[in-house]
């Protein structure tokens, strides 16, 4: 068995991975930063309003911040595969997937500040640069199926949850291009329910990648190497799986296609009750060992993630009801789910494998700033809650304004209390998150230190 | 073993319900002459050009900086000319894109037809 890391990754493949996540660190710090500037927007109208406007700054935060989101994830699994399974297939594969990956990303933001768009929700970029979105993937795909030659039969559910993202990833961005074809493009219709399905399964596709992510490094950590192989957890697997493939419909409600899309869509939807309820159910257990671990950085930032995905899947549940969705469809209360989706799920997640990693590179220098990481969970945490509140009463405040069949403008005015408390409240997000990610990023930058290796090969299948 | 075939089964299903999407129950319900045709696709290519979903939404897509815009056509409140006014100087928050008269047409005629096929909006 290996002694270091470094011996189970190759070196070659070691620098890649650290490189691709600074890549990542680099995508979520700027992704930030124009979230803040777009939030001042709605405060000060004027606010680079020539320069830099938000048909400019919404497509350059949504980008980016979903490409910290899988580029994170991608990072951490090829940092996990050689150290749980076996050295990488294809070492200078994960080079070539960060040269990329840069690349694509360097033509996507030149085009955004040049105003050259595709003009579609999240891939509002041109659309012949979405073939090159996927080129990353595949020295990603290439190596994760190589390396594992999975044997679906015993694999531990992270590799099924791992596979599934990667798979649909592929499949739901084709699809979200149907559009170029006459017979979905110039009928809205469908144009309108492909592009929600499409992209409401990709968000499940690295959503599967980030949960696989959380459940690997929870396995490690626990050293329990029986939950991610029980039947309960493969129940709750199969559940995510089928929400991924059928519950995009709830976002169709308003549109005039047939009633059974919608049919289909409320009954998936509703079995996250089940996912909820347990929950619910384990609260307390999780509650116990949060309150043990505290003391561990990526412990605590699994447990923030809990308490968010309890928070946003009972905003969500509620959002998928037809008639409570009718209202809040279109509002900001959509805005707080995918935010509490966003930062307080799947940045906690991805943070702590990010900080999963770095201690077991350099456990010596993490411990020396464990103190400046907590303040830095605890003021993004309590910062994204006001965040969020204040994206609900934006929403109501919407939803009142329909109602009493108010103009566009005063609605907008009425919410400029709720608005301040959103630009502000982001600066805090902002300030708490670029602490972790600073500390992050000494860490990885950092001369290597003695590393952990306790959890090595622990449960390799 | 069973495993595998929940997988391939919930595959399965989603394949054969993704043909269904794509062929039934998103009927083309409005038939445009060929000409308003061309106008609408110009349309709608201006609308994706521009971005404007970042700021407007149609049918929930989009942003919310800017109003939504799928009945805006048909709206009492708004109507075609609250539209032209916007587009031919912008507003407060939404720059002047410096349309001429036929791209204004042609994004009008866009969301003319988007109003049309919004029959849930209206019923409600």
């Amino acid at each position: 068995m290996a002694l270091h890391l470094s011996i189970s990754q190759s070196p070659v493949a070691h620098k890649a991975v650290k490189a691709l996540l600074l890549l990542a660190i680099t995508y979520l710090l700027f992704g930030l930063l124009l979230g803040v500037i777009g939030g001042f927007q709605y405060i000060l109208p004027p606010f680079l309003k020539e320069q830099l406007a938000f048909h400019k700054t919404r497509p350059l935060h949504v980008y980016l911040v979903i490409a910290w989101l899988f580029t994170a994830a991608q990072a951490g699994i090829y940092y996990y595969l050689p150290t749980a399974i076996r050295p990488l297939f294809w070492p200078q594969g994960v080079w070539l997937h960060f040269i990329l990956q840069a690349a694509v990303s360097v033509l996507i933001i030149t085009c955004f500040f040049m105003g050259y768009f595709g003009g579609r929700e999240y891939l509002e970029f041109p659309p012949w640069l979405g073939i090159f979105v996927l080129l990353p993937w595949v020295p990603f795909a290439v190596n994760f199926f190589f390396t594992l030659k999975p044997d679906y039969k015993n694999a531990p559910v992270y590799v099924w949850s791992w596979s599934t993202g990667i798979i649909f990833f592929f499949i739901t961005l084709s699809e979200s291009y149907l559009w170029l074809f006459s017979s979905f493009g110039n009928n809205i219709i469908r144009d309108v329910t492909i592009q929600w399905k499409a992209l409401g399964s990709m968000v499940g596709s690295w959503n599967m990648l980030i949960y696989g992510t959380g459940m690997y490094i929870m396995e490690k950590m626990s050293g329990d190497s029986k939950a991610c192989r029980s039947p309960l957890a493969f129940f709750f697997y199969f559940l995510g799986l089928t929400n991924l493939l059928f519950n995009w419909g709830h976002h169709t409600y308003i549109v005039p296609a047939a009633p059974w899309i919608k049919t289909v869509a409320y009954i998936i939807s509703m079995t996250e009750l089940l996912i909820l309820a347990h929950i619910i159910l384990q609260w307390r257990k999780t509650m116990t060992r949060a309150r043990k671990t505290y003391h561990s950085i990526p412990y605590r930032l699994l447990s923030f993630a809990d308490a968010w995905i309890l928070l946003n899947l009972t905003l969500a549940i509620a959002i998928s009801v037809p008639a409570w969705n009718f209202y809040t469809h279109g509002t900001h209360i959509t805005v707080a789910h995918a935010m509490g989706s966003t930062i307080g799920i799947n940045t906690m997640l991805l943070l702590a494998s990010v900080f999963y990693i770095i201690r077991k590179e350099n456990p010596g220098l993490l411990e020396k700033k464990k103190k400046i990481s907590g303040y830095g969970i605890l003021i993004t945490n309590i910062s994204l809650l006001v965040f969020w509140i204040s994206l609900l009463g934006s929403g109501m405040e919407r939803i009142s304004g329909k109602l009493n069949n108010e103009v566009f403008y005063t609605i907008m005015k009425k919410s400029r209390s709720w608005f301040n408390l959103f630009a502000y409240s982001g600066i805090v997000v902002l300030l708490g998150l670029v602490i972790l990610l600073a500390v992050a990023i000494s860490v990885i930058r950092s001369k290597p230190g003695i590393p952990d290796v306790s959890d090595m090969y622990h449960g390799a299948n | 073993m069973a495993k595998i075939v929940v997988a391939c089964s919930l595959m399965a299903i989603y394949l054969l319900y993704s043909f269904f999407v794509y062929t039934k129950g998103t009927e083309n319900l409005i038939h445009l002459a060929a000409e308003e045709q061309v106008r609408v696709n110009k349309g709608k290519a201006l609308f994706q050009q521009h971005n404007c979903i970042a700021c407007h939404q149609l049918y929930g897509l989009g942003g919310y900086l800017g109003s939504e815009l799928t009945t805006a056509y048909s709206d009492p409140q708004r109507g075609e000319l609250w539209i032209r006014t916007f587009l031919q100087a912008g507003g407060e928050r939404m720059p002047d894109f410096h349309f001429n008269a036929a791209e204004i047409d042609a994004l009008i005629s866009y969301l003319k037809y988007v109003d049309s096929t919004a029959t849930t909006y209206k019923h409600q």
